[in-house]
């Protein structure tokens, strides 16, 4: 899950990095009042969770109050790279001598956290060579001990012991102490600015681990799902929405994944990716199909490969829903594994559905049907 | 032979008396695995299927030696149960529960690698060495004894690639899922290196798809290989992916697409199939040229043809 830039200062804020003096607002009139209290130059940032906000335009400086609630009105009424504007970050503007960047994230090559510091921050971090870029993985039982911070400032070209590389130290430690504390699979500070001796966070990406937010009930959720990816998501479904002609439901995200390739292959598009994962049982599968048939697909395949998944209980949910929404969409299931012979009988006698064992030969039938 | 068990594999079952747990116990002895004990806490003196239940893993090793433990323990116990698993002296453990929190993930991996232990997931169904044992959640029936090795990340491609093998008469020495994680015990190339010491493999097959960059990390290795690899690997079609921010894209570089995987892989040498059907004609390609080859095991590196 990501967090908004404010949601991600807050924290910063909690584990004492320093952020710019700012307010959130969601009308030009705040926008206004918080820049006069600020006085003088302010940033007014977009809180959307798109990357590239400033080439996006989601990003203005306002010269004092009546600028800010211009841009404010302008900002609050467009998309950045297509999310709606409902909230703005208004900061105070930081006179930076330096722009540095640093992130934690979890390598799964390593299985280890990695430190990524280079001395080259700002928007373009991506085109950053190489070799200025540092890369340090963390011995997860040792941690980021300050001796470790110390010499990532060095090799940053910084004097740890100078009072810029001091603040700079404890960011890089306390920003470890929340990748942690929050379970985080990225904390990115793009660009960590420095202002004379002192070090901001002029921005903060973060995102938790999906599987650890049972633990996290003071971490405010933020959904970046369409609305039938939030249906499914609360179904315990895996859905995706996509543009092509073809519904799409399987068991499993890498035989979904396949499905889709399958059907590329055969000259058509997928409408959506659905994954209905291992043992789904009647009431998952209905609920699958029908997300799927509300997109109005030109036909829709169903492949299923049972292992805890029971083929009977699958066709069962089918005829079910065949009965409920009528027959003007053609539908293809294929059905192996656990209990396929009785479900085939059960769709090919109840509701006149053609049933494949092999999922090229009914990708190829729905693709015919669509066509 | 086969990698990683056999049917001298001894196995303990941590939470043995949940549904699934239950269920899989139930499974894997049926299909001649020696399952010796069982862990939940608070349920010692129960029996599943026969099988002893403990409180703790001390308790069960201090009554039976124990060489591989099998979790199907709640996510958010995953950690505490594997450390149990490697300190009372286990060395392979296989992870089925999914939605494990990662930085937990991070911590049971630092153990694992300090004390040399073999972790199998999360997110897996396990591995089957057909005909000799299974360890995990895989469907029995589809598995059938030969000289195929397979790895995958994905559970049911996995199910789809190895049943088409199986009703073409092409056997498996052992399957492995390594899980599907963005960070799990064993990368593609610690399963390849054990499959290229297997004397019982003659051909492997790598199931991989898109995001990470697993495949790539696999690419340098294949090249040293003998044996010849066949992959396939899902998400050609689908969008681009949940991206991490600008780190992501720095650590991967460009990697993790398709493309990039499919490349990566043709260039060591690895024979890419296009859709998941068309593995097991690859695959019997392979086979019929190695035992044409008079030389085979001799200078197979040699005689080897490139692609």
């Amino acid at each position: 899950m990501r967090l908004f830039e404010y949601m991600g200062k807050q924290l910063f804020i909690d584990f004492g990095i320093r952020v710019p003096r700012g307010m959130v607002c969601d009308t030009p009139k705040t926008a206004a009042q918080i820049a006069q209290r600020l006085g003088g130059p302010v940033m007014i940032k977009a809180q959307v969770l798109s990357g590239k906000r400033g080439k996006g335009g989601g990003i203005r400086l306002a010269d004092g109050p009546k600028e800010s609630k211009l841009a404010a009105e302008q900002l609050l009424q467009s998309t950045v790279q297509g999310f709606p504007v409902e909230l703005l970050l208004i900061e105070e503007k930081l006179a930076i001598e330096q722009e540095l960047y640093l992130s934690l994230i979890v390598d799964g090559v390593s299985k280890k956290p990695v430190l990524i510091a280079s001395a080259q921050g700002g928007m373009d971090i991506e085109n950053v060579p190489e070799e200025q870029i540092i890369r340090q993985p963390i011995d997860v039982e040792l941690g980021l001990p300050t001796f470790l911070a110390r010499d990532i400032v060095r090799r940053l070209k910084i004097v740890p012991s100078s009072p810029c590389g001091k603040a700079l130290t404890q960011v890089v430690t306390a920003l470890y102490r929340l990748f942690t504390a929050i379970d985080a699979e990225l904390v990115e500070i793009n660009p960590l600015a420095i202002c004379g001796d002192t070090v901001y966070a002029a921005d903060a990406k973060i995102t938790v681990d999906d599987a650890s937010l049972y633990r996290h009930a003071h971490i405010p959720t933020v959904s970046e799902l369409t609305l039938g990816e939030q249906e499914a998501s609360k179904l315990g479904l895996s859905y995706v929405d996509l543009d092509g002609e073809i519904g799409v439901m399987a068991n499993g995200a890498g035989i979904t994944m396949a499905t889709l390739d399958m059907i590329t292959y055969f000259g058509s598009k997928p409408a959506n990716f659905l994954d209905i994962g291992g043992g789904a049982n009647q009431e998952a599968t209905r609920k699958g199909l029908e997300l799927v048939l509300a997109k109005q697909p030109k036909a829709v395949l169903v492949n299923i490969f049972g292992g805890i998944t029971r083929c009977d209980e699958v066709a069962q949910a089918i005829v079910g829903i065949r009965r409920q929404y009528g027959k003007s969409i053609p539908m293809v299931v294929r059905l192996a594994g656990t209990n396929q012979d009785a479900g085939r009988a059960i769709l090919e006698k109840e509701a006149g559905i053609e049933v494949f064992d092999l999922m090229q030969t009914a990708a190829q039938r729905a693709v015919e049907l669509a066509g | 032979m086969s990698i990683l068990i056999d049917e001298q594999t001894s196995v303990l079952v941590q939470g043995i008396t949940g549904n699934q747990g239950r269920f899989h116990t139930q499974q894997m002895l049926a299909y001649g695995t020696n399952v010796v004990a069982g862990v939940t806490p608070g349920r010692c003196g129960m029996e599943v299927e026969g099988v002893p239940v403990f409180d703790t893993v001390r308790a069960a090793t201090e009554e039976y030696s124990i060489d591989a433990s099998v979790l199907f323990t709640p996510a958010a116990a995953v950690k505490d149960a594997a450390l149990e698993a490697m300190e009372a002296g286990i060395r392979t453990l296989v992870i089925i529960t999914e939605h494990v929190p990662v930085h937990d993930c991070l911590e049971i991996m630092a153990y694992a690698d300090r004390i040399g232990a073999t972790i199998i997931g999360p997110n897996t169904y396990g591995i089957v060495s057909p005909g000799r044992c299974k360890i995990g959640i895989a469907p029995s029936s589809i598995f059938f004894p030969g000289s195929v090795g397979v790895v995958a990340r994905s559970g049911t491609l996995s199910y789809e690639i190895v049943g088409n093998l199986t009703a073409s008469g092409v056997g498996q020495s052992t399957v492995v899922g390594i899980g599907g994680d963005r960070v799990v015990g064993q990368s593609f190339v610690d399963i390849l290196r054990l499959f290229e010491a297997d004397s019982a493999t003659s051909v492997v097959v790598l199931i991989g798809e898109i995001g990470g960059s697993a495949e790539e990390e696999a690419a340098p290795y294949i090249t040293q290989m003998t044996k010849p690899v066949v992959a396939y690997i899902a998400g050609q079609s689908a969008p681009p992916g949940k991206r991490m921010g600008h780190a992501g894209a720095i650590i991967e570089r460009g990697r993790g697409t398709y493309h990039h995987k499919r490349r990566a892989l043709e260039e060591a040498g690895v024979r890419v199939a296009e859709l998941p059907s068309q593995v097991t004609g690859i695959v019997q390609t392979e086979l019929s040229m190695l035992h044409a080859d008079p030389f085979y095991g001799l200078i197979w590196s040699f005689s080897r043809p490139q692609q």
